[in-house]
């Protein structure tokens, strides 16, 4: 009794404060999709399991048991969210980074080829933007091209690419890092060229009422208007950047990176290996669409654009 | 220089002869025609008019007159498709490479990502002056529309009546003898603009420009005005030109006098003349 006069009485539900911030539903949604998870692996598992028990001629084995048991199966259809971890767990904190078998390891190499590949695609992108918006041939003879090479399925081109790029002598973080690159400098591009055209007609006509050339109407209106778009083409390409470096990894025979390990699995039947590369790539992404959203924020706070 | 720049001098020349030697705008017979889908629109048709240095004149009219057109010929933002007009003595194309006049457009159009002071310094930069001069010509001309100790402001910090000062101001800097000025006041309430509008008489007075002011205000033409141009629309066509009698140095109070109403009605009717020939 004492100490509830001596708390303050903030709330009377306890649980209004927490769903009023962010934290609070994104808590139910991550609960949400781990049930589903879990009866889907339950739901999975069981026709697989049941026929163990028929091999054994176990008949009356009761439902709690039957559910522990899909849960702990080595290679299950769908492997139960807390083998994924202990796997994650066990390939991450317990081994070396510079083993074969840790998957730190595997999404460096990973990381390194994707961000090479970004860097290499946004630039491309930039470039090809302000060539299609400075030159009405170059919007007209490129433009086609750049959204034909999307229609690409990447799956198709990738071995072409590590093959001819091989034939030529160049093998290694390259050409995984090219794939990305393919990926990568289309959002860019289509971003930027809607973004450097962006500025109101009013904006481009107070350039002309002051004679200003074209290099710095580019650098004083376009690019600077263009830079949120940019920022939001760069999410969308470093996500694609990372699937084309995964995708890069598949035809090398599956050697190191993400892509490998996904391989690797599929090839032993390891599902649990799987998915927790499949989560390690996951969370990849949505660590470095993070950061651009960090550098974001930092830079329209710098140029005055964030309120 | 090239030889059509050339040939383009000599024709200057002579007409500069034969204009009066403070002569600033000259249009003769000035058309312009846009090709639509829809057929020709004629948006100027057999405009003539002169613009003497130290005048305030003001473009009035209902929509689709062609004020804003006129003046974004004089401008050289659009070009004319028949009739010649010169702009101190040359052609607009080489007036706005000689960066001689200030357009002031109806809408701020100030740089979100600029301070107030940077987007003063705009044109500047485009200008290649020095940092110093920059420095000079902002704090100058910041000054001269009252918004001293507003240079470090972002555009979204100040008011609509603040962000057209500060639009004036950049016009401003660039120091030209011409002051276009398309709707400035258009979207700021009757207080503000009022107040304005005394703001710009005042900074006319000091400097001795010469302004071009569209607008579709008759109040704000008649009072800020020494020459009236009614225009009427399809196609848009000058109507009347009137030159005002009322004295350089005014207030607010002049629009109570018997002058300024007997102006203010001469506008209103060559506006209702021009509108009665429609449909």
């Amino acid at each position: 009794m004492t100490d509830a006069t001596h708390s303050s009485p903030r709330s009377i539900n306890p649980f209004a404060g927490l769903m009023s911030g962010t934290v609070g539903p994104v808590i139910v949604v991550v609960l949400v999709i781990l049930a589903i998870w879990y009866i889907s692996a339950v739901a999975l598992n069981t026709p697989f399991q049941k026929g163990l028990y028929e091999r054994a001629s176990r008949t009356d084995v009761p439902v709690s048991q039957l559910i522990t048991d899909t849960l702990a199966q080595e290679r299950p259809v769908l492997p139960a969210p807390h083998q994924v971890i202990v796997e994650i767990w066990k390939t991450t904190v317990q081994k070396k980074i510079t083993s074969k078998r840790s998957l730190v390891f595997h999404t460096g190499i990973t990381l390194s080829s994707t961000l090479l590949g970004f860097l290499l695609g946004t630039t491309l992108g930039i470039l090809l933007s302000i060539g299609i918006v400075h030159s009405r041939v170059l919007d007209k003879s490129l433009m086609p091209w750049v959204i034909s090479s999307q229609t690409i399925p990447i799956l198709a081109i990738a071995p072409m690419i590590i093959v001819v790029l091989n034939a030529v002598g160049i093998s290694g973080l390259l050409p995984k890092a090219m794939i990305s690159t393919y990926l990568s400098f289309f959002p860019v591009t289509v971003g930027m060229v809607k973004g450097l055209r962006s500025p109101e007609v009013i904006h481009m006509d107070l350039m002309h009422t002051y004679s200003a050339s074209r290099i710095q109407a580019f650098w004083k209106l376009r690019l600077p208007y263009a830079v949120p778009y940019l920022f939001t083409s760069m999410k969308i390409g470093m996500a694609a950047s990372l699937v084309g470096a995964i995708v890069g990894e598949l035809p090398t025979g599956a050697v190191a990176g993400l892509g490998a390990r996904l391989l690797a699995g599929s090839y032993y039947g390891q599902t649990v290996q799987i998915w927790s590369a499949l989560l390690m790539a996951a969370f990849l992404a949505g660590s470095l669409v993070a950061l651009i959203g960090v550098l974001e924020k930092i830079t329209l706070k710098r140029m005055g654009m964030a309120r | 220089m090239t030889a059509l720049a050339s040939a383009k001098d000599t024709e200057m020349v002579e007409k500069t002869n034969s204009a009066s030697p403070n002569r600033v705008i000259d249009i003769e017979n000035l058309s312009l025609t846009f090709e639509t889908n829809d057929g020709p629109v004629h948006a100027l048709s057999d405009i003539d008019l002169k613009i003497d240095e130290g005048d305030f004149v003001s473009f009035i009219g209902p929509s689709g007159c062609g004020k804003t057109t006129l003046l974004r010929v004089i401008a050289d933002l659009e070009k004319p498709t028949a009739g010649s007009i010169t702009v101190n003595g040359v052609s607009p194309e080489e007036a706005r490479l000689n960066r001689a006049y200030g357009y002031v457009f109806q809408s701020s159009a100030l740089y979100p990502w600029r301070t107030i002071a940077k987007n003063v310094a705009l044109p500047l930069e485009i200008m290649g002056l020095s940092g110093e001069e920059q420095q000079e010509r902002i704090s100058r001309n910041m000054d001269l529309v009252n918004l001293s100790g507003f240079e470090k402001k972002y555009p979204w910090q100040l008011s609509g009546g603040m962000q057209q000062r500060a639009s004036i101001a950049r016009a401003l800097a660039v120091e030209p003898d011409l002051l276009l000025m398309d709707e400035p006041f258009g979207a700021l309430d009757e207080i503000v603009r009022d107040h304005l509008n005394e703001q710009l008489l005042q900074l006319w007075a000091k400097t001795n420009k010469t302004v071009v002011f569209v607008t579709h205000s008759i109040p704000e033409a008649v009072f800020l005005s020494t020459k009236i141009v009614v225009l009427c629309p399809r196609p848009g066509r000058i109507y009347d030109v009137i030159d005002s009698n009322l004295p350089r140095d005014r207030s607010l109070d002049v629009r109570e006098t018997p002058e300024f109403l007997k102006i203010a009605h001469r506008v209103r009717d060559g506006l209702r003349a021009g509108h009665s020939y429609e449909d």
